[in-house]
């Protein structure tokens, strides 16, 4: 599997990674060599076995619906880069 | 400087030794003379930071030492066993935890510039624990990025070496915990391992380290890499150290909902026994081109030792191991690519690019708050999920994980526990993989079944190469049977004196 600049491109901009060039570059070497490696998965036949997701068979946990966090706004925010008046800033989205 | 009490001056930091030597002592033998007070914590806990002020410069195990925290930490303990109430097996000890444990208060940074000023303002689960139970945290240990890595090379914020050759890898992601634990910077540490990142550095470093069962330790406050591997586990310089502190944090927590719902036995009990009637499972497949004649010949010596003491070696075959390390990287980075979104730049950490708008406040923010093997395996996985792809990869690669678990199901038929080696190497030289990612994810090629599995490893001391750096024995058990391994592991300790070896770095 030869992976292109442009695939890595498209795939960058899913990840919103903003990508330089000399790493689209390195990317796309590195991700090929790892994908041909891969492919040695192909060798083997699966069709009739069922894939593991999570290795604990398990039910999903319920609880109460209850509040169960106590509201502390500055401690929600402490750590944002920007706020104001408890709430998260960011860039003007809707112009 | 701080007054500290007069028993302490023998322990004077800024000295070329060490003498009260208390930063020697395993978890046990910390914890009996704790408790017929012999010894107090704050003496211990100075020893540790003593030897992390002497020799940390060089080996770089900590991000950060928590020097004060601990102090006030050793004298509540000390409190506590005056008081002769409460009293828990850590009580009073000195630990490190690897920095992406949440620490209430404590800086916590997953060896990120993207977290490189995240303090947290909660309390994870095993920091909870572990404060209740009065241990004493030393301090953040170094690792690979997100855990992201074998080595400790992928740390955007410190170098880590081994502290038997500072010229060689400590071995990762979780290197910083193992190389405090055989600098005996800490009695005792706490790490993480998704493909071997525990079991990996506590052979290259020469300590035990364990990964149980997944599931058997909450990762509520656990930094995230990939959920359906991820598992938190101790470093010890022994097996009943290491059993100890399993037992602090293992068992069911209502915030973490993977986490398992049954008792926690007391590890530490039943070890001491010979192992007759125990089946040691040997798979031909783990004894693989590529294995150091050294590794191979100390684990072939560990393996006659069992024998020796009382187990019965069987051959088991585990035909799909070949594929683990293509199945893991399709796995570990699928989810890792869903679970590293949540760094946008917007709630915590880095950020930059703003002033051109959202997208770009992403996409710079990542770029630059991410280092390069963590781009690579998002990159990866986002691939493996991205629409055309998801069933050729990541379909396929949960199909192949369910034969990798149907091995071990097979092979445990015929026995009880399943020895191996650690690594196919001992630790390697800095740069010597760090130009190749494919070499470095091959490097825990013995270690990730059990992942995939699930199940219990661990690794302990079994001897040394060449070169003089350690071997690490591998044992690999069923689900929830921790038991088991510090069973065989105790036996196999109290019959050699690997464990007792020290770098020559530590003051005696």
């Amino acid at each position: 599997m030869k992976l292109t600049h442009d695939d890595v491109r498209k795939v960058a901009r899913l990840a919103r990674l903003e990508l330089e060039d000399t790493e689209i570059e390195s990317l796309s070497a590195d991700l090929s060599a790892i994908l041909g490696y891969i492919e040695k998965l192909a060798e083997l036949g699966t069709d009739n076995v069922e894939p593991t997701a999570s290795v604990v068979t398990m039910q999903a946990a319920l609880r109460a619906d209850a509040v169960t966090n106590t509201r502390n706004p500055e401690k929600t925010v402490a750590n944002a880069p920007a706020t104001r008046n408890h709430y998260f800033v960011v860039p003007r989205i809707i112009e | 400087m701080r007054p500290r009490p007069a028993t302490t001056t023998s322990s004077c930091r800024g000295l070329s030794n060490n003498v009260s030597g208390l930063h020697l002592l395993t978890i046990e033998e910390a914890a009996r003379r704790l408790a017929a007070r012999e010894t107090s914590s704050l003496e211990l806990t100075e020893a540790c930071l003593s030897e992390i002020e002497r020799t940390d410069g060089e080996i770089g195990s900590f991000l950060e030492v928590t020097a004060d925290l601990a102090r006030k930490q050793a004298k509540k303990a000390d409190a506590r066993i005056a008081a002769g109430k409460d009293i828990a097996p850590l009580t009073g000890v000195p630990i490190a935890l690897k920095d992406l444990f949440i620490t209430e208060g404590v800086r916590t940074t997953c060896a990120s510039k993207i977290l490189h000023n995240f303090v947290p303002t909660y309390q994870g689960t095993v920091a909870g624990r572990l404060a209740d139970a009065g241990a004493v945290l030393v301090g953040k240990a170094n690792m690979d990025e997100f855990a992201m890595g074998s080595s400790c090379e992928n740390s955007a914020l410190g170098r880590t070496s081994n502290p038997w050759n500072t010229a060689y890898v400590p071995g990762g992601s979780s290197g910083g915990s193992a190389s405090a634990v055989a600098a005996r910077q800490a009695l005792g540490s706490y790490g993480t391992d998704t493909g071997g990142s525990i079991r990996l550095p506590a052979s290259f470093c020469g300590v035990v380290g364990l990964k149980p069962t997944y599931g058997r330790v909450s990762r509520y406050g656990v930094i995230a890499f990939a959920s359906s591997l991820d598992q938190v586990g101790p470093f010890a310089t022994s097996i009943r150290g290491a059993a100890a502190l399993l037992g602090a944090v293992a068992g069911h927590d209502p915030r973490d909902s993977t986490s398992i719902d049954t008792p926690v036995p007391d590890y530490t009990s039943g070890l001491g026994s010979d192992l007759k009637g125990v089946r040691v499972g040997v798979p031909k497949e783990y004894f693989i081109e590529g294995l150091e004649p050294d590794v191979e010949a100390r684990v072939r010596e560990a393996l006659a030792k069992l024998e020796e003491l009382g187990a019965e070696l069987v051959q088991v075959s585990l035909p799909h191991t070949e594929y683990a390390v293509a199945t893991y990287y399709i796995v570990a980075t699928a989810e890792a690519s869903s679970n590293l979104g949540r760094y946008d730049g917007v709630r915590f950490g880095l950020r930059t690019g703003e002033e051109q708008g959202l997208a770009a406040m992403y996409g710079r923010t990542r770029d630059q708050g991410f280092g390069d093997e963590v781009k690579r395996r998002i990159m990866l996985g986002t691939y493996a999920l991205s629409a055309g792809y998801y069933d050729a990869y990541y379909l396929k690669a949960m199909k192949v994980r369910t034969l990798i678990r149907r091995d071990f199901i097979q092979a445990f038929e015929r026995c009880d526990v399943i020895a191996s080696p650690t690594g196919a190497t001992t630790a390697f030289k800095f740069g010597e993989r760090s130009g190749d990612p494919l070499a470095m994810y091959l490097t825990d090629v013995l270690t990730i079944s059990t992942n995939l599995a699930g199940l219990p490893g661990m690794s302990q001391p079994c001897g040394f190469d060449s070169e003089g750096m350690p071997v690490g024995l591998q044992l690999i058990g069923k689900p929830l049977d921790e038991q088991m391994l510090f069973k065989v592991g105790a036996a196999f300790e109290d019959a050699t004196d690997f464990h007792t070896k020290i770098p020559t770095s530590v003051a005696a």
